[in-house]
């Protein structure tokens, strides 16, 4: 857009929308136009110059050969997964690799970039000796590998995956200096395909008295949790499939547990264990981890539904803002329960709010991208967004979280992120 | 085209399979065999408890060979979680959760210890074993006797001091606890 842009573009008392200099979500539809037109002209200008003339080296000369599998620009190899917890032999605590939200765009994280937890590694499972069994309250108890799986009608569904630890970070007494990858990375997006728990479910003939399914994992932990039978019926899929590929083996090649909405640690990967009963199991990760412990000493437990969250990925504390002028604030939101009905950014820490245009088609249980265009004059500025979803449900301040639950809970954290601006155009995470 | 035909086949064949006998279209019979190589799960009622047993004792010398280099001792803390202490601190600024101060089954400690631990070699212990080192926890927690013999009947019995701390959120979080727009 640059120069072009700037002279065509005025903004008048009916683009603001809020206070702070947040302009209304069609701005950029407008001022979009003015420069297409503009840059027609310059192109013909160009025509008149030397052939070649000018031009870069991989212009001019034939590039590599085509890869069995494509790789990431060589300039772009540092915008990787933050890795945290030690990965070798000698680990002490959960291992964890976090998505880079503030170097992404669009709502699907790449394969590679997908966040992971894992609690006892990641194992290296050969999927012709691995198999999935379903038994307990059943008729028939049955078995299945990824080649019987494959051959049954399979849905293909866009949905994100959150561990309910992302953000923990957010629940501790001062804002931190780390990036998205730490505060918000523990959240992704992609198109899974697998094939129903309902339909393998209902060719083993579950009892009526069922209420609960216990899933088991392969890796060295045999990680379990239980599933209510009403999500295992509803929308539970067994998923062979990550944004077209087989599924990696960070995210439970070759067949994962996948429970749309509900925290992550539920979504057993490796899964090779289905017990239907009528009671949960009580695992560790269900008792020790992944419950929420209240100001009164008391914890929330099977607290599975993710809630209504979002945050802004562009700007973050990662870059700073090198001019005065027009920006594109933009981010995801996303609900465990549904779709995201609408996006409010703030410029002034909350004061006022602006409706952000949503890009859509929107999927349900599936990261949104909002955008709205901000016009920054060098005074001091806080951003924020809040999520509404479909339900009615709206993202809280951190101040009313705390207050509901306190600041012990670890887990479930998705109160408003705040990024401050200040005079010379540093951004900060701070608490607002 | 190919595609449609063949779901459609499929579909014709498994609602006639569903008429008739359960029978799966592509998934084969589990065997006890197959179950139990991948079921490990043990209920608080003891459901799936298996046989052996141990004390304390025992467990306290097991304890120190298998798992005190990453869990520390009861005087100690190592590099891996807390496993002793804490009770009576959950909602406070010194809060410690533990297998003694957090947990709210016995039954949980053996489930997860028996699969999952030690870190480095899960499973390599006999039941007896991890039967053992439960009872240690537990009375290293002061939860049990050092002399109780733990095995399938006397440990769900065993109950937990943090057993009533947990408050169900499934579906709903109780709205003592929600913000005012959840
Ligand atoms: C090599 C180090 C190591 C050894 C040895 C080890 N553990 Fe662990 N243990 C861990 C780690 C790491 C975790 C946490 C895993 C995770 O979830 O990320 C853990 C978790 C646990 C937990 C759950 C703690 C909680 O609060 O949730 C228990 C109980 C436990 N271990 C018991 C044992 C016992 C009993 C042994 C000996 C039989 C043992 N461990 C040996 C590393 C070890």
């Amino acid at each position: 857009m640059g120069q072009h842009n700037k002279k065509t573009m005025t903004i008048d008392a009916t683009d603001q929308a809020a206070g702070g200099g947040l302009l209304n979500r069609r701005f950029f539809l407008t001022s979009t136009l003015l420069t297409s037109a503009a840059l027609a002209s310059a192109k013909s200008a160009f025509g008149q110059e030397m052939v070649g003339q000018g031009q870069e080296d991989w212009t001019l000369y034939p590039g590599s050969d085509a890869l069995e599998y494509g790789e990431l620009s060589r300039f772009e190899v540092g915008r990787v997964k933050k890795l945290v917890g030690e990965v070798s032999g000698g680990r002490t605590a959960t291992s964890a690799g976090r998505t880079p939200h503030h170097n992404l765009m669009g709502t699907i994280t790449p394969s590679g970039l997908h966040f992971e937890v894992t609690h006892h590694g990641i194992p290296d499972i050969d999927p012709d000796r691995h198999k999935v069994v379903i038994h307990g309250m059943v008729k028939n108890p049955l078995k299945f590998d990824i080649n019987a799986l494959e051959n049954y009608p399979t849905v293909t569904r866009e949905y994100f995956m959150e561990c309910s630890g992302n953000s923990r970070i957010c629940y501790e007494d001062k804002p931190t200096k780390q990036h998205l990858d730490m505060t918000h990375g523990l959240v992704s997006g992609s198109q899974w395909t697998g094939v129903l728990l309902s339909t393998l479910l209902d060719e083993c003939g579950i009892s009526k008295d069922a209420k609960w399914i216990i899933a088991e994992g392969a890796d060295s932990g045999s990680l379990s949790r239980s599933i209510p039978i009403d999500k295992a019926l509803k929308d539970t899929m067994i998923a062979i499939y990550q944004n077209g590929e087989r599924l990696r083996p960070g995210q439970g090649y070759p067949m994962r547990v996948l429970n749309p909405g509900f925290e992550g640690n539920t979504s057993v990967k490796w899964v090779r264990s289905l017990y239907v009963t009528d009671k949960p199991v009580m695992s560790r990760f269900e008792t020790s981890k992944y419950t929420d412990k209240l100001y009164d000493g008391n914890a929330l437990q099977f607290s599975l539904e993710l809630d209504v969250k979002s945050v802004i990925t562009r700007p973050s504390n990662a870059m700073s803002l090198a001019k005065h002028g027009l920006y594109e604030v933009t981010g995801l939101a996303w609900s465990g329960r549904g779709k995201i009905a609408r996006v409010e950014v703030s410029a002034d820490g909350g004061k006022t709010w602006a409706e952000a245009a949503i890009e859509g088609p929107v999927n349900s249980i599936m990261l949104t991208r909002f955008r709205i265009p901000w016009m920054w004059n060098g005074t001091p500025a806080i951003l924020q967004s809040r999520a509404i979803d479909e339900f009615g449900r709206v993202q809280p301040t951190r101040k009313e979280l705390i207050s509901a639950r306190g600041n012990k809970a670890f887990y479930h954290f998705h109160a408003i992120h705040s990024w401050g601006v200040d005079a010379k155009g540093g951004i900060e995470h701070v608490y607002a | 085209m190919f595609m449609r035909k063949s779901l459609i086949i499929a579909s014709v064949l498994l609602s006639v399979h569903t008429v008739h006998a359960q029978e799966s279209r592509f998934g084969e019979p589990a065997t006890d065999a197959d179950i139990a190589k991948r079921f490990w799960s043990v209920f608080p009622d003891g459901q799936f408890l298996p046989e052996g047993e141990g004390t304390a004792v025992q467990g306290a010398e097991l304890f120190v060979d298998n798992c005190e280099v990453c869990h520390g001792s009861p005087e100690e803390h190592g590099i891996a979680d807390a496993l002793f202490g804490g009770i009576g601190t959950l909602g406070t600024d010194k809060m410690l959760a533990t297998v003694g101060s957090y947990w709210p089954y016995s039954t949980t400690v053996f489930n997860y210890i028996r699969r999952a631990m030690p870190y480095t070699s899960p499973m390599s212990l006999t039941n007896s074993e991890y039967y053992a080192i439960t009872a240690y926890l537990l009375s290293a927690n002061g939860i049990i006797d050092e002399k109780a013999v733990i095995n399938k009947k006397t440990l769900p019995k065993v109950k937990m001091p943090n057993r009533n701390g947990f408050i169900n959120a499934y579906p709903e979080i109780p709205d003592k606890y929600k913000t005012k727009f959840d």
